[in-house]
């Protein structure tokens, strides 16, 4: 059988980013893998040594336009425990239901976009429809749509009111009315079926030896998942791990869509126990030292090793995204499937290339 | 019923925003209402800022540029990213945000204000130096 | 760092790598850090049970680092970026894009570091 070279990507209709993938095909069957990066490299990290390590929160909430929270958060309390500043419990409780809100607006995007991978259009304008409310949380809460940009170093920039509170949680009610209507379509409908059962298999052995992270990982039947560390005030909220056992994009699908429910009810119980008092205390110092932070971002786990040296700009600091680490076993997924499949397979692991190039 | 074919699942749905009113609305004939907190276009009340270039030391984009000798604030609206930061940090509290965003265009400008120094306002600024 | 890092020197990275992988680690990442314009730390980070560990490898800029990508593949690609990002050479690459993975080919300047651009080595092979 002649071996055929397909170009995949860097521009194709089922990426929202530019990834090219050089795919090694027998007839219709992919054999190899092998991916091509840099279309959207922008050298962030290289920026902490000309921005003092203040500046560089809104910088790390640009790593990722989805998931831009997350890091921040991230960032600032690698910062936090390399000063020794201990935050407000208030402040901890406003950083998860960001995050959680987040998590809400992440993974309903991917399902709209996983859904588009499949050829579901109108499930794909469904589930960004439900999305817009969960943007409208964010706009109203931290002041912009993407970018909310409420972490500092300390604390948090914004408070809930209590009228504030309410509404998310007549929204969320709402959102996830809406997202409970679709559960019958992306879990038990036919043609959703049909397309990702049995479709780019990841063995749990597999799984754990390539790396992979967050519902990756935990939909090859792992439940690992860096929330289980309690950091920020998940160690008050009580929180499993959402686990599916097959390991194909099914499971991965069922895992995400899952976690969103599990969102909204962290949400939902973080508010109920909001803790009263302040928001962020103030920082004095410069970091200095090393420290490798971790915390569960939409896409898996995300770390960030900052080295500071007593000076106000960083030494180094590294940004290891989930996406990076999901490629490989993306690329163990691929050979034996055919090339119909491979939008399907590639979207299932939710990669954000501009993450994974920095 | 079997495991076998479930279909039609996403009907309900699609009748459901049949007969429901639009999702999106027809922009720019209509818009929707902002909300109080959001951080939208940048501007500064030059007749209160004492030039401290605070806001330009701080920004994380450097949009900013501020001239102590001539008294002029000049910001890069396309190159801000609307986090807030120099609001926040401003001592005279002489920049603020409008809730509304800036309107796409496509030509570039820069938001350039000239004040004038007073005599008070600089002691001021060696002050908190 | 919380944890204890533990420092390994070329000859035993292999070693202490291969009893990781034994031992049911799940690899993280590594992280370049440069130090001087001579040497360059490397770091390895490894997980299991949520329970971090990490190695470091401090080698001269122009010295070739043993890589780790046979042993875990995953590790292939922030090797090849760290080749381009700081022109420290890997030995054994599973897939070498030899610097190519976001530079362009003719690049010769190690991007991520500051003080000097030693790429004598790597340059011979473009």
């Amino acid at each position: 059988m002649a071996r055929t070279i397909i170009p995949f990507g860097p521009q194709h209709p089922v990426f929202p980013e530019p990834l090219h993938l050089k795919l090694v095909l027998e007839d219709e069957i992919v054999k190899e893998a092998v991916p091509a990066l840099g279309y959207v490299h922008r050298g962030l990290e290289m920026l902490a040594d000309i921005r003092d390590y203040h500046q560089m929160i809104q910088i790390c909430e640009r790593v990722c336009g989805i998931c831009s929270t997350i890091h921040a958060q991230c960032y600032c309390q690698g910062i936090e425990e390399l000063m020794g500043i201990e935050v407000p419990a208030r402040a901890k409780f406003l950083r998860v239901i960001w995050a959680e809100i987040h998590r809400v607006q992440s993974h309903l995007l991917w399902l709209g976009l996983f859904a588009d991978a499949f050829g579901f259009e109108s499930l794909f304008m469904q589930c960004w429809k439900i999305r817009e409310r969960v943007m409208d949380i964010n706009e109203a809460t931290g002041g912009n749509r993407v970018n909310v940009s409420v972490n500092i170093i300390g604390g948090v920039k914004r408070d809930l009111a209590p009228d504030m509170t309410r509404w998310i949680l007549s929204e969320l009610d709402l959102v996830e009315q809406e997202v409970k209507r679709l559960e019958k379509v992306l879990l038990h409908d036919y043609t959703v079926k049909k397309r990702t059962v049995g479709k780019g298999v990841l063995t749990k052995d597999q799984a754990l030896e390539l790396g992979a992270v967050g519902p990756t990982l935990r939909g090859s039947g792992v439940a690992q998942d860096i929330r289980q560390l309690g950091y920020a005030a998940y160690g008050d909220l009580s929180y499993t791990p959402v686990v599916a056992k097959d390991g194909d994009a099914y499971s991965r699908n069922r895992v995400r869509f899952l976690e969103t429910y599990q969102a909204i009810a962290l949400v939902r119980e973080a508010i109920s126990k909001l803790p009263p008092g302040e928001i962020s205390v103030k920082v004095k110092g410069k970091p200095e030292g090393e420290i490798v932070s971790r915390v569960e971002q939409p896409r898996g786990e995300l770390m960030y090793y900052i080295k500071g040296n007593g000076k106000k700009n960083l030494d180094r600091l590294r940004i290891r995204t989930p996406t990076f680490a999901n490629i490989p076993p993306l690329l163990s997924m691929l050979p034996g499937i055919e090339l119909a499949d491979v939008p399907v397979i590639v979207l299932s692991i939710d990669p954000c290339i501009s993450c994974t190039e920095r | 019923m079997t495991e076998g074919i479930i279909v039609f699942n996403m009907t309900p749905n699609v009748l459901r925003n049949f007969f429901s009113k639009s999702a999106t609305r027809l922009y720019p004939k209509e818009t929707r209402e902002t909300f109080g907190n959001v951080r939208g276009e940048l501007y500064n009340k030059i007749e209160a800022c004492i030039f401290c270039r605070t806001c330009a030391r701080k920004c994380p984009s450097q949009c900013i540029t501020v001239d102590t000798k001539e008294a002029t604030w000049q910001c890069d609206p396309f190159v801000c990213v609307y986090c807030g930061v120099c609001v926040e940090n401003c001592p005279k509290k002489c920049l603020y945000q409008k809730n509304e965003y800036r309107k796409p265009a496509i030509e570039k400008e820069v938001i350039f204000m000239k004040g004038e120094i007073k005599k008070e306002k600089t002691e001021e600024d060696q002050q908190e130096k | 760092m919380k944890e204890e890092v533990i420092s390994v020197t070329p000859d035993t990275l292999g070693n202490k790598i291969a009893e990781m992988k034994k031992n049911g680690y799940r690899f993280v990442t590594m992280s370049c850090v440069e130090l001087d314009s001579d040497t360059v730390d490397i770091l390895y980070h490894f997980d299991k049970n949520l329970e971090l560990a990490h190695f470091r490898l401090t080698i001269p800029k122009n010295e070739a680092a043993p890589s780790i990508s046979p042993v875990y593949f995953a590790a292939f690609l922030v090797e090849n970026e760290i080749q381009d990002q700081f022109g420290i050479r890997f030995d054994g690459l599973a897939i070498d894009y030899n610097r190519t993975l976001y530079l362009e080919e003719e690049v010769q300047r190690a991007p991520y570091c500051r003080i000097t651009v030693s790429n004598v080595e790597g340059s011979e092979g473009d």
